[in-house]
C-alpha cells in the first residue's frame, strides 16, 4: 500500500541534545495510527518535524510520495496535511463560525482575494454550516472563540484542523484534560470526522488509542521501540517494560 | 471606572446579517448636512479636518485594530502622498495635465499604496515589537529624507500650492472652503465604504486571524507576513487618498507631515475611538480634531489635556468611545437602560466637577508659567488672578471632592451595572 505519510531516518537534536533519533514510520493511505510514549519521549517533536514548525537535522518527511522535509507550515498545509495543538491555538477574537472560515478559506482557493465578499462565497460558508454541524457547535457559531468551554475549544480545535479538506491529520492528544463523557464523545467525533482520511494521533489515554487506532507505534527516548496492530503492541514484551507497565494498570 | 470590554471583533456579529445599508444613508446624511447644522467658516475647517483624518485614522486600523500591527510611521504614507500631490497641484498650475483636481486623492493613493510596497515589504517580515520598532525607524528616515532632499520636499518650510488653479470642473474651482469640504466629504464616504467592505474581504477576516494567532494562521495555509504586507499597502493606498485631502485642504505641505507627531496623532485618535470597532476612529477623529483645532484656541494647555484624555482612555476604557456606547446596546435593548441613569448622572457630574478643579490648577499653573501676560485669567467667564490664594484653594477642594464623589459613584455604577447584568443573564 502507499504511504500517505512517512519519515525516513528522522533526526532532530537542539544543540546537543538529541531528541529523535531515526525515526523511520510509514502511515498508509486511510490508516489510524496512535503513537504513544512515556512524557519527553519526544511526541510533540515529532509533530512539529512532520508540520513545518520546526525543520529536522537530517531524514526526509514524505506527503504523499513527496518531499515536504523543509517546507513552511503553511506549504505543508496546503499540499493536504493539517493538524491540531495539545494547548488549544485558536483565533480567540473570532467567531467560532470565522475560526472555521479561516480554515476554509484557503484550501477553497480564495486565498488572499480582497475582492470577494465573505457572505457571498456560497461553497465556503455550506462547509463552514457543515462543520459546525458536526463538531456539535452551531448553537455557539456567533460566540467569540476565546469565551468557549473548555471542551467547546477542543472540538473547535479539531474542527479547524479539518475545515480545510486535508487528506492527512494530525492529532495532538485530542482528549487531554476531558471527563470520561467527554473523552467517550470526542473519540465518536474523531472517528466521524476523519473517515476517509489519513490520521497520525499523539495520544495519552491507552482506553482511546486502543479504541480508534489501526496501528500503534511506541516512542521512547526519540526512538520507535515498536509498531505494528494493537493487540500485537499489547503483547510486546518490550513495550510493557518501557511504557505499558507503568501506566497500564490504570490505563488498559 | 467603568466595567472593562473584552476586545472583541466586529467580526463576531457580523455573519448573516444585513444591516450595513442603513449605517451608509445616515451617515452621508451627517455628510451633507454638518455644513448646514454648523455654518461658520471655523466650523467647516474643523469638518474639513475631521473628514481627511477619518480616512487617515480608518486606514491606521486596518493596522492596529484589524490586524494587530502597531505602526508608529503612518503618517510616512500620508505625507509621501501629499508630496506627491502638491507638485502634482503645482504642475497643474503650469498648465501641465496631471489629473482634475477631485481625482487628486486618487494619485495620493497610488503613492502610498507605492512606498507601501516599499517599506511594508521590510517592516512586515515581523510583527508585534519588531514592526514597531521597525515603523517607527522608517518613520525617523523619512523625516530625515525630507529635510537632506528640499529639491523634491522643500525642507524646513515645505512646499505651498494653489488648489484653485485648474481648469474649473462642472463649475467647481475648489477655492470656497464648503467646496473642499464636500470634496473631503464624498472622499470620506467612498473610502470608508470601501475599507468596510475589505474587512469583509477573505484577506480582511485573515488579517484579523493573523492578529489573534499568526501561527495557526500558518497552519490553516497562510503566510502571516503575506497577509500583514497586503494588509499594509492596501492601508498605506487610503493613508495616501488622506494625505492628498489634506494637501488640497491646506495647500501647503511639509515636513510635519511625515513626522513622529503627526504618526502618533492617528494612533490616539484612533485609540481614543476605539479600535475593536470599524466605526471606533471615526468617533476618535471628530474628537482629535476638536482638541487639536479647537481646544488649543481656546488654552494653551490643550495638549495637556489630550495626554490626560488618553491616558484615562487607555486606563478604564481600552475599547475606546465607541465601546462604551456598544456595551449599553444589549442594555437598552432590554429596556433597562433607565436604571443606569442615576449611576451614569452620578458619575458624569463627579467627573465634571473633578475636571473643573483640575482645570483651574492646569490654567493657573499655565498662566503663572507665562512671564509675558501678568497673572490675570478668565475662566468660565470669571475673572480671576492665578496668583491669589483662593483660585488655588478653591480649586484643589473642587477636585479633592470631586475625585472622592468620583469614587463612590463609580463603586455605584459598578454595582448597578453587575445587578443589570445578572438580570440580563437570567432572562
Amino acid at each position: 500500500m502507499k504511504a500517505a505519510l512517512e519519515l525516513v531516518d528522522v533526526h532532530k537534536s537542539f544543540g546537543s541534545t538529541r531528541i529523535i533519533n531515526g525515526v523511520s514510520l510509514a502511515v498508509a493511505e486511510g490508516e489510524r495510527h496512535a503513537i504513544i510514549g512515556p512524557n519527553g519521549a519526544g511526541k510533540s517533536t515529532l509533530y512539529n518535524l512532520v508540520s513545518g514548525r520546526f525543520p529536522p537535522s537530517s531524514g526526509r518527511v514524505l506527503l504523499k510520495g513527496e518531499d515536504i522535509t523543509n517546507l513552511t507550515p503553511f506549504e505543508i498545509n496546503r499540499k493536504g496535511l493539517s493538524r491540531s495543538f495539545q494547548v488549544t491555538n485558536l483565533f480567540h477574537n473570532l467567531s467560532v463560525y470565522e475560526n472555521l472560515r479561516c480554515a476554509v478559506l484557503w484550501g477553497a482557493g480564495y486565498r488572499y482575494s480582497f475582492w470577494h465578499r465573505l457572505s457571498k462565497l456560497g461553497e465556503v460558508n455550506a462547509r463552514v454550516e457543515e462543520v459546525l454541524e458536526r463538531i456539535g457547535l452551531a448553537r455557539r457559531a456567533q460566540a467569540a472563540a476565546g469565551t468557549l468551554s473548555y471542551a467547546e475549544q477542543r472540538a473547535l480545535e479539531l474542527g479547524v484542523t479539518i475545515a480545510g479538506g486535508a487528506g492527512v491529520i494530525l492529532l495532538d492528544e485530542p482528549t487531554a484534560g476531558m471527563s470520561r463523557t467527554e473523552t467517550a464523545h470526542a473519540v465518536e467525533l474523531i472517528r466521524q470526522v476523519t473517515a476517509g482520511k489519513t490520521l497520525l494521533m499523539v495520544e495519552h489515554d491507552m482506553g482511546v488509542v486502543f479504541d480508534l487506532a489501526d496501528r500503534i507505534s511506541v516512542l521512547v527516548y526519540g526512538e520507535v521501540i515498536a509498531s505494528g496492530p494493537p493487540a500485537a503492541i499489547r503483547a510486546s514484551a518490550a513495550v510493557q517494560e518501557a511504557y505499558l507497565g507503568t501506566l497500564g494498570v490504570t490505563h488498559a | 471606572m467603568k466595567p472593562s470590554l473584552r476586545r472583541g471583533s466586529p467580526a463576531q456579529r457580523n455573519t448573516g446579517r444585513h444591516k450595513a445599508p442603513l449605517v451608509w444613508v445616515v451617515m452621508a446624511i451627517i455628510l451633507i448636512a454638518a455644513p448646514s447644522l454648523f455654518p461658520s467658516g471655523f466650523s467647516l475647517t474643523l469638518l474639513t479636518q475631521m473628514g481627511t483624518l477619518t480616512i487617515f485614522a480608518l486606514s491606521y486600523n486596518m493596522l492596529l485594530g484589524q490586524c494587530g500591527m502597531l505602526s508608529f510611521g503612518h503618517a510616512v504614507y500620508s505625507g509621501l502622498g501629499a508630496y506627491v500631490t502638491v507638485h502634482a497641484l503645482n504642475m497643474l498650475g503650469k498648465g501641465a495635465f496631471v489629473t482634475p483636481l477631485p481625482l487628486m486623492p486618487l494619485l495620493g493613493g497610488v503613492a502610498g499604496t507605492l512606498f507601501g510596497c516599499l517599506f511594508g515589504y521590510v517592516s512586515t517580515r515581523r510583527a508585534g515589537t519588531t514592526f514597531a520598532m521597525i515603523s517607527l525607524g522608517i518613520g525617523e528616515m523619512v523625516y530625515a529624507c525630507v529635510l537632506m532632499l528640499p529639491g523634491f520636499f522643500g525642507g524646513e518650510g515645505g512646499i505651498s500650492t494653489n488648489r484653485s488653479v485648474g481648469r474649473p470642473l462642472l463649475g467647481l474651482t475648489f477655492g470656497p472652503a464648503i467646496q473642499v469640504y464636500y470634496l473631503v466629504a464624498a472622499w470620506s464616504f467612498i473610502s470608508m465604504i470601501a475599507m468596510y467592505a475589505l474587512a469583509r474581504t477573505p484577506l480582511g477576516r485573515l488579517a484579523n486571524a493573523v492578529r489573534d494567532n499568526p501561527e495557526r494562521a500558518e497552519f490553516v495555509g497562510y503566510d502571516a507576513r503575506v497577509v500583514r504586507f497586503l494588509q499594509l499597502v492596501l492601508s498605506a493606498f487610503f493613508a495616501g487618498v488622506a494625505g492628498a485631502l489634506s494637501c488640497v485642504n491646506f495647500e501647503i505641505v511639509g515636513a510635519e507631515n511625515v513626522s513622529a507627531l503627526a504618526s502618533g496623532g492617528v494612533l490616539l485618535a484612533s485609540f481614543i475611538g476605539g479600535i475593536p470597532f470599524f466605526f471606533g476612529p471615526v468617533v476618535g477623529s471628530v474628537i482629535f480634531v476638536l482638541f487639536v483645532t479647537a481646544l488649543s484656541g481656546v488654552t494653551k494647555a490643550w495638549l495637556f489635556y489630550l495626554g490626560l484624555f488618553f491616558c484615562v482612555m487607555v486606563l478604564y476604557a481600552p475599547g475606546g468611545i465607541a465601546s462604551l456606547f456598544v456595551m449599553q446596546f444589549p442594555v437598552i435593548r432590554a429596556r433597562k437602560f433607565g436604571r443606569l441613569l442615576a449611576p451614569y448622572g452620578a458619575a458624569l457630574a463627579a467627573g465634571l466637577a473633578a475636571l473643573a478643579g483640575l482645570i483651574g490648577i492646569v490654567e493657573a499653573v499655565y498662566r503663572l508659567s507665562d512671564s509675558t501676560g501678568g497673572t490675570r485669567m478668565v475662566l468660565a467667564g470669571i475673572a480671576l488672578d492665578a496668583a491669589r490664594a483662593p483660585v488655588w484653594a478653591l480649586s484643589i477642594l473642587v477636585l479633592v471632592v470631586g475625585l472622592v464623589a468620583l469614587r463612590f459613584a463609580a463603586r455605584f455604577t459598578q454595582a448597578r451595572w453587575d445587578a443589570v447584568q445578572e438580570e440580563l443573564k437570567a432572562a
